[in-house]
């Protein structure tokens, strides 16, 4: 189980989270919506320990990554996750079995000799099959993210977290990734977190989706019940209409309105 | 007026973080290579990048500038004393002892340290370097260690070949141009060439290693705003780790002849 409480950070002067407390039930998949800049990747960065919250703390089966010092015990806390990054972030200088075999090095006492077959089945497991000696740069979009899929899945991580998962991908590509999910939820029985703004994709996917607004959790319920609420901020959002409360967001950007404030450090 | 001190302000504070940063990456660096195992197949990738793609440049620099080194003492010797003296001596500490070093430094931080710079800040900017914390492995241990390693062990194999091509270099020159017989410049070397005056040029080598090395892994790991922030952190790398091998030479050369080492 992730519990977060009481989340804040901020990248200079301009907070991005505020407050946000999300707990995710083990088995389950929780979708974080929310308008772009939200704090929705910067959330997820905080859980996996690549972001360090300024207050309020993140533990996962019990252990609270805040007090996690020595290496080996952030070693030890990251071993439990996977990470899907939104542009898949292979590396662009070993094959494509090296990159899905990367982890197990650092991660597992797997011996080496194995490497090669397991990339060849997680890659089976994510439908790709004869490309293990491909460089990522051989790759189409689909392709790196489910080798990216591969290589979060590959040392049987017990959480694993979708940075954006179907940006970028066509329709038929983004169904293609979204089925994967589900399927590796059901085979792998993994707790995932998915952020995204794809609510096409939430809606398949998700057990439950919580909304980020302004750096807060505005709703977390059930697809069906975010699907049908009143709430003017998540109507705005799931219908995806520019008129609405988020409208505030967008006149930042339109004539005559005051400059927006430069962004500080890496978004969300 | 108070933009000219807020502009100094400025300019201080962030060479101050920046010395403190680049600190901080090194003795990141010495921890992690004491605690952890060495990644021998990335230090020979990049052995291979820096040192065997570097070779015939930096060959060819050195055997110019012993060609130049040459023919201006040998002219400046003939202007004075009507033949061309002692200039086996003059191109064989020049090249050995200063030259060889400080060319090939420069040559390497131009071409290796700038595509080092450059290749880290593209996996910055891409999420490779967030993806390497992700999968279990520290940056500084899988992309840092192996580089500067390299660098170590490869720029001052370097500047045993520049020196050689140096020295060979003026000896044309010195045969051909100034019609100086061979074994007089050979002479020339071997009678006031000492074991120490090469010590001199490597370990000064040893020393713009590990500071080319360390601005450009700094440089490209630090790197921020996409494609441009690229650019500018492999610009800054190159001009900084440049500027650096000269004023850093200075110093070294000054310890080395107090330590008589010279």
């Amino acid at each position: 189980m992730i519990e977060a409480k009481g989340i804040f950070k901020s990248f200079g002067s301009r907070p991005v989270l505020c407050g946000v407390d999300i707990a995710v039930q083990d088995g389950e998949t929780l979708c974080i919506i929310g308008g772009s800049g939200c704090g929705k990747s910067t959330f997820l960065k905080c859980v996996i320990g690549l972001v360090r919250p300024d207050q309020g703390s993140i533990s996962v089966d019990g252990m609270d990554i805040a007090g996690l010092s020595a290496e080996l015990d952030v070693a030890r806390y990251r071993r439990r996750f996977g990470y899907l990054f939104q542009e898949a972030a292979l590396f662009d200088s070993l094959t494509v079995w090296e990159n899905v075999s990367f982890g197990l090095r650092y991660l597992t006492d797997v011996p080496q000799a194995k490497f090669r077959q397991i990339a060849r089945d997680k890659l089976a497991l994510v439908g790709l099959k004869d490309i293990e000696d491909f460089k990522p740069a051989e790759l189409s979009g689909g392709m790196k993210k489910r080798v990216g899929l591969a290589r979060a899945i590959a040392a049987e991580p017990g959480y694993i977290l979708y940075d954006e998962p179907t940006t970028g991908l066509d329709p038929i590509m983004s169904d293609v990734i979204n089925d994967l999910i589900i399927d590796l939820q059901k085979k792998l029985k993994v707790t995932s977190i998915v952020v995204t703004h794809d609510m096409k994709s939430a809606y398949k996917i998700a057990s439950r989706i919580a909304m980020l607004h302004e750096g807060q959790v505005q709703a977390v319920d059930r697809p069906e019940a975010i699907k049908a609420s009143s709430d003017p901020v998540i109507r705005q959002f799931v219908e995806g209409r520019s008129e609405g409360p988020i409208k505030m967001k967008l006149r930042d950007f339109e004539p005559g309105a005051p400059a927006p404030r430069r962004k500080a450090g890496s978004g969300a | 007026m108070t933009a000219v001190f807020s502009w100094v302000g400025r300019f201080l504070f962030d060479l101050f973080e920046e010395v403190g940063e680049l600190a901080f990456l090194v003795r990141s660096s010495a921890r992690w290579a004491v605690r952890s195992p060495i990644e021998w197949r990335q230090t020979l990738v990049q052995m291979q990048r820096i040192g065997v793609e570097s070779l015939p440049v930096s060959a060819m620099t050195s055997f110019f500038t012993g060609m130049v080194l040459a023919l201006q003492s040998g002219a400046t010797s003939k202007h004075f004393f009507n033949e061309p003296l002692f200039v086996g001596t003059v191109v064989s500490f020049a090249v050995v002892m200063e030259l060889s070093p400080v060319m090939t430094s420069l040559v390497v931080s131009g071409r290796a340290g700038a595509a080092i710079a450059a290749e880290l800040g593209t996996m910055k900017v891409t999420e490779q370097i967030d993806a390497l914390y992700t999968l279990g492995t520290d940056p500084v241990r899988y992309l840092v260690i192996p580089r500067v390693l390299a660098f170590v062990l490869v720029l001052p194999f370097l500047v045993v070949i520049s020196d050689f091509t140096g020295v060979l270099g003026g000896f044309v020159v010195a045969s051909v141009k100034l019609r100086v017989a061979a074994n007089v410049y050979w002479h020339d070397i071997i009678d006031n060439m000492r074991v120490r005056h090469f010590v001199h040029g490597y370990i000064k080598a040893y020393v713009f290693a590990l500071v080319i090395a360390f601005i450009c892994c700094y440089k490209g790991i630090t790197t921020r705003d996409g494609a441009e922030g690229v650019g500018k952190s492999t610009t800054t790398a190159v001009v900084l780790s440049m500027v650096s091998v000269l004023v850093l030479d200075y110093f070294v050369t000054a310890v080395l002849v107090a330590l008589g080492i010279t």
